[in-house]
C-alpha cells in the first residue's frame, strides 16, 4: 500500500470510498494515533464486556469554526465534549466512537494534527476511541471536517442525577470561570481581531465528577454549560425542575480579560460558551463541603457557590447584580451577536 | 445606542492606535481626534476612538460619590 | 476596568438611591425618558429600577437606530444583495430585525445572500479592497455617535478611489427626534436623560433649543449605572424646582461644543436630508443625513436603484406608540403572545434594548414577584 503523503497531501474522494485509499487513511492516521486494543482488531465494531449496572450513551456533532483555536481544536473538543455529556449523568465514561466527515481538498497535515490532539485528549482521559467511520464529501460541501463522537459509560449504583431533580433550597455551584471558551473562539475569528491571552477551557470533567459523586449522593443535577452559556443551562434546569433560580453576580467567577472582551463587543458573559466547566445543584447541607472537594481538583480551583433554587411557578432565573438591583437572566433569543448599540 | 468603552492607549501608529482593556488589545482608528498620547484613555466605538476621557473630570465625579458615602456614614 | 468599575460601585448606588427616595415628592409621578437605547439596556442590566422609588417611571425613548430604521430600507438592502450579487456589510445589530413579509438580513443570508457582519466601518473597506471584482455595500446606521466613523471611511474610500465601494446611508439625528417626541405632547414626559455618546460628538449645547422650546430639563448622563442614577437625582431636583436647564453629568467625556473634528468630518461628507421616514415616528423633516454630491460616487442610493419600499407595520403592532412613550409594551395585543424575543413582530422586540424586549424579561419578573 502506498504511504500517505501527510505533509503535502489532501483528502480525495477515494479516501471515503472504502477501498485501498480508505484503508491507508484509516491505518496511517486514525489507527496509528488512536492505537488501542479494540480499535487495532480492525473490525467495523468493537465488542467488550461491561460491568453490571445502568449504561449511559451520549452523542455530539462538532462543526466548530475555526478548527484550531487558543487552547484546543475540533479534535480535543469532540473528545472532551462527549466525555462530559456522559459524565454529567454521574456515569464513568468507558469508550468513544468517532465519525469523520471530511471535505475533499482538506490538508492531511491539518487532519493529522486534529487526530493527534484527539488521541492525546482520549489517552489523558483514559477513554479510548474504539471504533469509527470516515466519509468524504465534495469540495464546498463541508467545512474542512465535521466530527461526531459518541460515548458510553456506566452509572454506579445509587446515583440518580437528572435535570428535573432540583429542589427549593438546593445550592448551585459552578466549577470555575465562565466565558473563556467562547471568547477564545471569537478572538480567532476573522473580523473581530482582538488580541487576548484567553485560552479555551476545553477539558474532560469525568475525574472531577467521580470525586464529587463519591463524596455525596445528594447531587441532584449536573450539567456542563456549553452553547448558550451558564444562563441557558440555568434556565434549562429551572424549567426541567419546575423551580426558580436565584443567583448573585458577585459570586460568579469571570476572568478580567473575558469581562473586557465582553464590554468591548457588547456581549454578556452569562451567555458565552464553556467547554470545561460544570454546574452542580446539590442539597444545601452538603454544599460547603462539596465545594471544598471540587476546589481540591485541578479543574475546580475557582469553583463557587453562586446561588440557590427557589419556589417559582414562572421558573425564572433572577440575578442580584453586583450593583445591588435584580435582573432577569432570560433565555437567549437566537445567537448572541456583538452590538454597536 | 452607542456602546462605547474606555480603553487605554498603549501604542500609536499614525492614524491608528493599539488600545488595551483589561488585557484585551485592539487596534483602533484615531482620525476623529487631534492629539492622542500613549497613556490616554479613549472611548472606543465601532473601531474608532471618539473622545479622550478627561481624568480630572472623572476624578471630580468620583469624589462626589465618595463625599456622599462619607456623609451617609455620619447620618 | 478603569473608568468602568468605579462607576458601578454598589455602595455609591445605594447612597444616591437613598437621596432620591428622600427628595421625591410622594404625591406625584416623575416621568423620565431615557432617550438612548444603551441607557435602557443599563437600567435593566444593573437592576436600577429596583433601587428607585415607585413613583419614578422610566419611559424608553426612540434612541435605538435599529428600532427606528424603516423595514423598507432593510428590504431594499436585501433586494440589492440578492438581485445584484452585492456583498452587503452590516453591524450585527441589524441581522435579526424583521423587515416585512417575515424576512430579515439573517434569513436572506441563510438563503445564500452574501451578507457579512462587521464590527467596524473600517472592515467594510477591507472587504472592498479584498474583493475588487464585486460591489461592496456598507449598510450605515446610527445616530451621531456612529456617523463620524462612516464619514471617515468615505474619505478614505475617495482618496483610494475604491470604485467598488458604496455606502447606504441611514444616519439619523438626535435633537430633531427629541423635538418630535416632545412636540407630540401626549407622551407626558417630565424630563429627559440625554444620550452619553451622541453628546460626546455633538456637545451639550446641541440640546439648548429643545430644552427651551419645550421647557423641560435635560441631563446628559454617562453610560455607567452610577451615571444614570446620579443623572436621575439631578432630574428629580430640577423637576422639583421647576427648572428647565441642560445639565451635563458626563463631564469626563462631554463638553459644551463636542468633538469639533468629528463634526467637521461629518459636515464634509454628509448634508441634511429633507425628509426621512422613521419607523414608528413617521416622516420627519431635517432629521437625517444623506451623502453630499462631492461623494456621490460612493452613494449606494445613486449607484443602484433603491426604490423606497413601503412596509406597513404588522397588524396590531403598536411600536410607533411605544417608541413615543405613549403606551407601555404590555398594552400591545401582540406582546408576549404573537410577539416575543424569539419571534419579534416589530423592532421594539428585536433589539435587546427595545422597550418591548426589555419589558418582556423584566416585566415578567415584576409580575412574578407580585404573585409570589
Amino acid at each position: 500500500m502506498s504511504r500517505l503523503d501527510i505533509k503535502h497531501g489532501v483528502i480525495e474522494m477515494a479516501h471515503g470510498s472504502g477501498g485501498r485509499s480508505s484503508a491507508t487513511l484509516i491505518d496511517e492516521l486514525f489507527v496509528r494515533h488512536f492505537d488501542n486494543e479494540l480499535l487495532n482488531q480492525g473490525n467495523d465494531q468493537a465488542a467488550f464486556n461491561v460491568p453490571a449496572g445502568r449504561m449511559v450513551v451520549s452523542t455530539d456533532g462538532h462543526v466548530i469554526t475555526p478548527l484550531f483555536f487558543p487552547g484546543g481544536d475540533i479534535g480535543s473538543l469532540s473528545v472532551h465534549g462527549t466525555i462530559n455529556d456522559v459524565a454529567m449523568s454521574g456515569a464513568k465514561p468507558l469508550y468513544l466512537s468517532a465519525s469523520f466527515i471530511l471535505e475533499e481538498g482538506f490538508p492531511l497535515a491539518e487532519l493529522e494534527a486534529i487526530v493527534i490532539s484527539m488521541a492525546k485528549a482520549s489517552k489523558d482521559a483514559g477513554v479510548p476511541v474504539v471504533t469509527g467511520d470516515t466519509k468524504v464529501v465534495e469540495r464546498g460541501k463541508g467545512d474542512g471536517v465535521f466530527i461526531t463522537t459518541t460515548g458510553i459509560g456506566i452509572l454506579p449504583e445509587g446515583i440518580n442525577i437528572s435535570g428535573d431533580l432540583a429542589e427549593a433550597g438546593d445550592a448551585i455551584i459552578v466549577s470555575g470561570s465562565i466565558g473563556d471558551h467562547g471568547i477564545a473562539i471569537l478572538s480567532s475569528r476573522e473580523g473581530l481581531q482582538f488580541e487576548t491571552t484567553i485560552q479555551s477551557d476545553s477539558a474532560a470533567l469525568h475525574s472531577l465528577v467521580a470525586e464529587m459523586v463519591a463524596f455525596t449522593p445528594h447531587i441532584h443535577c449536573l450539567r456542563d454549560p456549553t452553547r448558550g452559556g451558564l444562563a441557558t443551562t440555568l434556565n434549562e434546569l429551572a424549567r426541567q425542575s419546575r423551580a426558580g433560580i436565584s443567583i448573585k453576580e458577585i459570586s460568579i467567577p469571570v476572568k478580567a480579560e473575558v469581562k473586557g472582551a465582553c464590554e468591548l463587543l457588547g456581549l454578556d458573559p452569562l451567555y458565552i460558551a464553556n467547554e470545561g466547566k460544570l454546574v452542580c445543584i446539590v442539597a444545601a447541607e452538603d454544599a460547603e463541603e462539596l465545594l471544598s472537594v471540587i476546589r481540591n481538583h485541578p479543574l475546580g480551583k475557582h469553583a463557587s457557590i453562586i446561588g440557590h433554587v427557589t419556589e417559582d411557578q414562572h421558573h425564572m432565573v433572577i440575578m442580584e447584580t453586583a450593583f445591588g438591583g435584580n435582573r432577569v437572566v432570560d433565555w437567549l433569543a437566537g445567537e448572541q451577536l456583538p452590538r454597536i448599540c | 445606542m452607542c456602546l462605547a468603552v474606555p480603553a487605554k492607549v498603549i501604542e500609536l501608529h499614525g492614524d491608528s492606535a493599539i488600545v488595551e482593556l483589561d488585557g484585551i488589545k485592539k487596534e483602533t482608528s484615531t482620525v476623529l481626534l487631534d492629539e492622542v498620547a500613549v497613556g490616554d484613555y479613549v472611548l472606543l466605538h465601532v473601531g474608532f476612538a471618539l473622545e479622550r476621557i478627561d481624568p480630572i473630570e472623572a476624578a471630580k465625579t468620583l469624589k462626589l460619590f465618595d463625599e456622599l458615602k462619607e456623609l451617609d456614614k455620619t447620618l | 476596568m478603569k473608568y468602568v468599575d468605579e462607576f458601578r460601585d454598589g455602595d455609591s448606588a445605594r447612597v444616591l438611591a437613598q437621596l432620591i427616595k428622600r427628595e421625591v415628592n410622594p404625591d406625584r409621578d416623575y416621568r423620565l425618558m431615557e432617550f438612548c437605547g444603551g441607557h435602557t439596556h443599563a437600567i435593566f442590566r444593573f437592576g436600577i429600577v429596583d433601587l428607585m422609588p415607585d413613583n419614578i417611571r422610566f419611559i424608553h425613548g426612540p434612541g435605538c437606530p435599529v428600532c427606528v430604521l424603516p423595514a423598507g430600507r432593510i428590504e431594499a438592502a436585501i433586494k440589492l444583495a440578492e438581485e445584484h450579487d452585492v456583498i452587503l456589510c452590516t453591524y450585527a445589530d441589524l441581522m435579526r430585525v424583521p423587515a416585512g413579509k417575515k424576512d430579515s438580513l439573517l434569513k436572506a443570508k441563510a438563503r445564500g445572500a452574501d451578507i457579512r457582519m462587521i464590527y467596524s466601518a473600517t472592515d467594510a473597506l477591507g472587504i472592498a479592497q479584498a474583493n475588487r471584482d464585486k460591489q461592496v455595500l456598507f449598510f450605515a446606521i446610527g445616530f451621531e455617535t456612529t456617523t463620524p466613523p462612516t464619514a471617515a471611511i468615505l474619505k478614505i474610500a475617495k482618496a483610494m478611489e475604491l470604485s467598488n465601494f458604496s455606502v447606504f446611508c441611514n444616519h439619523v439625528l438626535t435633537p430633531p427626534a427629541m423635538a418630535h417626541i416632545l412636540d407630540a405632547g401626549d407622551a407626558k414626559i417630565d424630563a429627559i436623560l440625554g444620550p452619553s455618546h451622541v453628546s460626546t460628538i455633538i456637545g451639550s449645547n446641541a440640546y439648548a433649543a429643545c430644552s427651551e422650546a419645550y421647557g423641560i430639563p435635560i441631563v446628559i448622563a454617562g453610560f455607567e449605572p452610577l451615571d444614570v442614577i446620579q443623572s436621575t437625582l439631578m432630574l428629580v431636583r430640577q423637576i422639583n424646582a421647576g427648572t428647565a436647564a441642560i445639565e451635563n453629568q458626563y463631564t469626563r467625556a462631554v463638553s459644551k461644543s463636542g468633538n469639533k473634528k468629528a463634526q467637521a468630518m461629518m459636515a464634509e461628507v454628509f448634508e441634511m436630508r429633507p425628509l426621512f421616514e422613521w419607523r414608528g415616528l413617521g416622516s420627519l423633516p431635517e432629521s437625517a443625513l444623506q451623502i453630499r454630491p462631492e461623494y456621490a460616487d460612493f452613494d449606494a442610493e445613486q449607484r443602484f436603484s433603491m426604490p423606497t419600499i413601503d412596509t406597513a407595520e404588522i397588524k396590531g403592532c403598536i411600536c410607533p406608540a411605544v417608541l413615543r412613550g405613549m403606551n407601555n409594551p404590555d398594552e400591545c395585543k401582540l406582546f408576549g403572545t404573537a410577539c416575543t424575543p424569539e419571534d419579534p413582530k416589530g423592532a421594539c422586540m428585536v433589539s435587546s434594548e427595545g422597550a418591548c424586549a426589555a419589558y418582556y424579561s423584566y416585566g415578567r419578573y415584576r409580575n412574578s414577584e407580585a404573585i409570589t
